[in-house]
């Protein structure tokens, strides 16, 4: 195999594996806002508690990874409940950028108790799969990848099941098509919304608990927002298989331009995608076009 | 209770139409101009911050309050201003020119951010504004010969007319200048044809269209002009910094501007000021509660950040209007004194209206 | 009679769907049209296509001889056409009184340093703006509201308004959307009336779309019935009303 290939290779396998995460993120933010319509800028945030929890436990208090896993997620999911039953879902009805407005706001306090709780410093603890490494048609691949890659396609396969066959996920789908009509047949509306939280809850401590390794844990694990945002724009707007689709793209991008393209232009890369998608195609890759009615 | 007995349409236009409003602002003007007098040199530095704060904001709020186009990157116009400013006066041009040709350079950019506001609105202009003040950030950094990149560029001494304006006393009044011109020319400017037309592109295009309002050139306009005001308040905040690296205009001076705006109180330039305030005193306020707690908890350094939070979360859930809405709410309240009712400014309950097909 | 506005074999269409076919009509100068129809029939988009919110696939329309089925949408308003809007379209955060003056818009507020410096010429010119907006208030009885809030207003008065802004922009031609729905009696008999001074008064030509046939019998001079994007018969309301087609339309059969 040629250098120039095997470089190719080693930067899609980067790639899809940076992307994953950017997915699972993306995903998180979309289940939101297609159920509420509230763009949560408090994600990140979400993930730097949970990563920072995960490092508490496995490297203060000494408990396994496979331990650790479930039960942040379950925390989180808890935390992401509370907070749309007790917060966000008192501006239901006031404007959009209300909503905005209020996530940055928990995102900022978030931010602050982390900082508060558990100092500045970056940390960094291990899983099961750091330092080992496969090996697949040349390319090396960390095993920790493999493994993000792999559970962002199940939740994603899992989350397509969810809203397609089960009862709680067709009434979340109603909810968020038309919550006054979902309301007048029956769906819990506001229980319902909080749900989805909870489930973009978790989605976010699973990308928290797999990313912090890899980069560190640290309060600017938030910036991934930023990113997620840049997936979710390339994908279309509130579509589900977008926002996955866009985040992998989005992870391509910037492995491609940190090598293929001049300095610099790798850390702007998702965010030149953005405003030139919004400017050039502003449904994205899989959003639905929209007109208002007078 | 007050009534106006008003013979001519031009009483109604009167920005101070009763003589007590006119007795405290003038009073409010003649202290602003006293304080050279008795502040001491950090204390002008700090209020001299404090009114370039308020150019800042006021920019924002012509866009984000009064054309409904919401702004989260407006740091980057801060940053072109400033930097245009410092590399034009580097290059020999005079306070009094440089100034006004960063504010134009601002504008400038701020009509190219603008123009995707043709197609995109709402979260979607957020999100270009956010990913614009990303990129300039970082072509800062990179731009070394005009910016002098992370390495920073010092910032020429201003002077007018051979006399030197970087004493704080001066540089005080520079500011103060400033920021009640901009005022003036914005409440002039938002109380004629110009500013209804912003409203009413804000409220509804549709309607704008039927009246002949060109739609899509007030929106970049605004944009245009929201960026040319911010960026005077960039080009006064070279002097103030002194020294300019890119970390001084990153995504949280943008944040900052945005709560300004918000817990200010949209469509309001008392709103823009009132949120200026209150933010750059944020900071001061938890270093004099920090000083009150224990010390293991003093030394924490998430505090200021989490107050932040906590305060916008307080305006948005329960003071939508911001401090300009308390401020009308109180006065209402002592002006109709007996007769004033709690449910005047109530909101109603409603149901989620999407914003999705906008 | 001359033609004010002509619409000739405009067509319509969203992708595969046609909403408008080969529709030609026309507007006679000082008269009352009512276009009338079951829902769906095309009569907004009609509407919309005149003020540019839709493009004619086909076709022509043309205002007082110019045709203006390009047009760009901004530009509508200032040839003298005003409309209002099916499910109020109203500047919601400003006061009535500035979304009078922004029904003005048309005829200029300054160029944008006068406004900065709000130049004597200019106080001038935002006081004869007041002083149509005040006529406009005066005819329709809006003198309680003016200062107010138009959010906070009842669904009848928000009506209103939105007529006033239309007739502050002072037009030749007058586009009304459905103006007596929600409505109560006593305010669609006022409606009446306005409509009728605002065709005798103001010599404006009004072309309203409207389900209420008692409100179209008492003004309308003229009716124009639509399904399907096709027009099924005009004359005047009665023989309209009686036409073959019409009640088939209605009926569905």
């Amino acid at each position: 195999m040629s250098s120039h290939l095997e470089l190719f290779a080693q930067l899609t396998a980067n790639g899809i594996a940076v992307g994953s995460i950017y997915a699972l993120v993306a995903l998180g933010i979309v289940l939101i806002h297609k159920a509420t319509e509230v763009l949560n800028f408090a994600h990140g945030d979400l993930l730097v508690v949970a990563a920072f929890s995960a490092w508490a436990l496995i490297d203060k208090a000494g408990l396994s990874f496979w331990l650790v896993l479930p039960l942040v997620a379950l925390a989180m999911g808890v935390l992401a409940y509370g907070l749309d039953a007790l917060v966000v879902r008192r501006i239901v009805g006031q404007p959009q950028f209300a909503g905005v407005m209020l996530t940055i706001a928990i995102a900022f306090m978030m931010r602050g108790l982390v900082s508060m709780g558990f100092g500045t410093e970056s940390q960094s603890y291990a899983t099961p799969w750091t330092g080992a490494s496969t090996e697949i048609l040349g390319v090396t691949v960390a095993d920790l990848s493999l493994v993000i890659m792999g559970s962002v396609l199940l939740i994603a396969a899992l989350l397509w099941l969810f809203f397609r066959y089960t009862r709680l996920g067709i009434a979340m789908q109603a909810a968020s098509q038309n919550q006054l009509a979902a309301h007048l047949n029956g769906v819990r509306v506001k229980r319902v919304n909080s749900l989805v939280w909870a489930l973009a809850g978790v989605t976010a401590a699973i990308a928290g608990i797999f990313l912090a390794p890899i980069t560190l844990v640290d309060t600017s694990l938030w910036l991934i927002t930023l990113k997620a945002l840049a997936a979710i724009v390339l994908g279309g707007f509130g579509s589900l298989p977008g926002a996955v689709i866009g985040g992998i793209l989005i992870g391509l991008i910037e492995q491609y331009a940190g090598v293929y393209l001049m300095h610099g232009v790798k850390d702007i890369a998702a965010y030149l995608v953005l405003i030139l998608v919004l400017i050039l195609r502003p449904t994205g890759i899989m959003g639905e076009a929209h007109g208002r009615r007078v | 209770m007050r009534f106006d007995y008003h013979t001519a349409y031009r009483q109604g236009f009167a920005l101070l139409p009763h003589t007590s409003d006119r007795v405290l602002y003038g009073l409010l003007i003649a202290l602003l101009l006293a304080v050279p007098f008795f502040a001491s040199t950090y204390l002008l530095g700090e209020l001299g911050y404090v009114l370039i704060l308020c150019i800042a904001a006021m920019g924002l709020m012509v866009l984000t309050g009064f054309t409904g186009q919401v702004s989260l990157g407006h740091a980057s116009f801060v940053a072109i201003g400033a930097y245009a400013h410092a590399w034009l006066m580097t290059q020999g041009l005079p306070f009094a020119l440089s100034l006004p040709l960063a504010a134009l350079i601002s504008a400038g950019a701020g009509l190219v951010v603008g123009i995707p506001a043709i197609r995109v609105s709402g979260l979607y202009l957020a999100m270009v504004t956010l990913a614009f003040s990303i990129v300039v950030e970082q072509v800062i950094g990179l731009w070394r010969g005009v910016t002098g990149g992370f390495m920073g560029m010092l910032v020429p001494n201003p002077e007018l007319l051979g006399l030197s304006l970087s004493s704080p006393r001066a540089f005080y009044y520079v500011c103060l200048f400033f920021a009640l011109a901009v005022l003036l020319a914005l409440l002039n400017l938002m109380r004629s044809g110009i500013g209804r037309a912003f409203v009413g592109v804000r409220d509804s295009e549709a309607a704008a269209y039927a009246l002949g309002i060109p739609v899509k050139r007030v929106k970049v306009g605004a944009f245009g002009l929201s960026a040319g005001v911010t960026g005077l308040a960039g080009a006064l905040m070279a002097h103030h910094i002194g020294y300019l690296t890119p970390d001084a205009f990153t995504l949280l001076l943008s944040l900052d501007l945005v709560l300004m705006v918000v817990i200010g109180g949209m469509g309001s330039l008392r709103g823009a000021i009132l949120g200026a305030i209150l933010i750059s005193l944020l900071p001061r306020a938890v270093a004099a509660l920090k000083a009150l707690l224990p010390e293991a908890m003093a030394r924490q350094s998430g505090m200021e950040i989490f107050v932040a939070g906590a305060v916008l979360a307080f305006f948005v859930l329960f003071e939508p209007m911001g401090l300009n809405g308390r401020w009308l709410k109180l006065r209402a309240l002592l002006e109709s004194f007996p007769l004033y009712r709690r449910d005047t400014f109530r909101r109603q309950k409603s149901y989620m209206r999407s914003e999705r097909n906008r | 009679m001359t033609a004010l506005l002509e619409l000739d074999e405009v067509e319509l269409a969203f992708g595969g769907l046609v909403a408008i076919g080969g529709l030609s009509l026309r507007v006679d100068k000082g008269e009352v049209l009512a276009v009338i129809g079951p829902n769906g029939a095309g009569k907004t988009s009609m509407l919309n296509l005149v003020t540019r919110v839709f493009t004619a696939r086909r076709g022509r329309i043309r205002f007082k001889g110019q045709d203006i089925a390009q047009m760009p949408r901004a530009r509508i308003a200032h040839l003298g056409i005003a409309r209002t809007f099916q499910n109020i379209e109203l500047f919601d955060a400003a006061t009535v009184l500035d979304n009078l003056l922004l029904g003005r818009h048309r005829f200029g507020s300054g160029r944008w340093w006068q406004q900065i410096l709000r130049t004597p010429a200019l106080t001038r010119l935002e006081e004869s703006h007041r002083a149509k907006a005040e006529e406009v208030i005066e005819f329709l009885d809006l003198s309680p509201w003016r200062n107010a809030r138009v959010a906070g207003l009842p669904y009848g008065v928000r009506k209103v308004v939105e007529l006033g802004r239309a007739l502050c922009a002072e037009p030749e031609l007058l586009f009304l959307d459905e103006p007596a729905s929600g409505l109560n009696p006593e305010e669609t008999r006022d409606l009446a009336f306005w409509i009728e001074d605002i065709r005798t008064e103001l010599g404006i030509t009004v072309v309203m779309i409207e389900h209420d046939m008692s409100l179209v019998s008492a003004v309308a001079d003229r009716v124009v019935c639509m399904a399907q994007g096709k027009m099924l018969a005009e004359g005047t309301p009665a023989k309209v009303q009686g036409h073959p087609d019409v009640i088939a339309a209605y009926l569905g059969t």
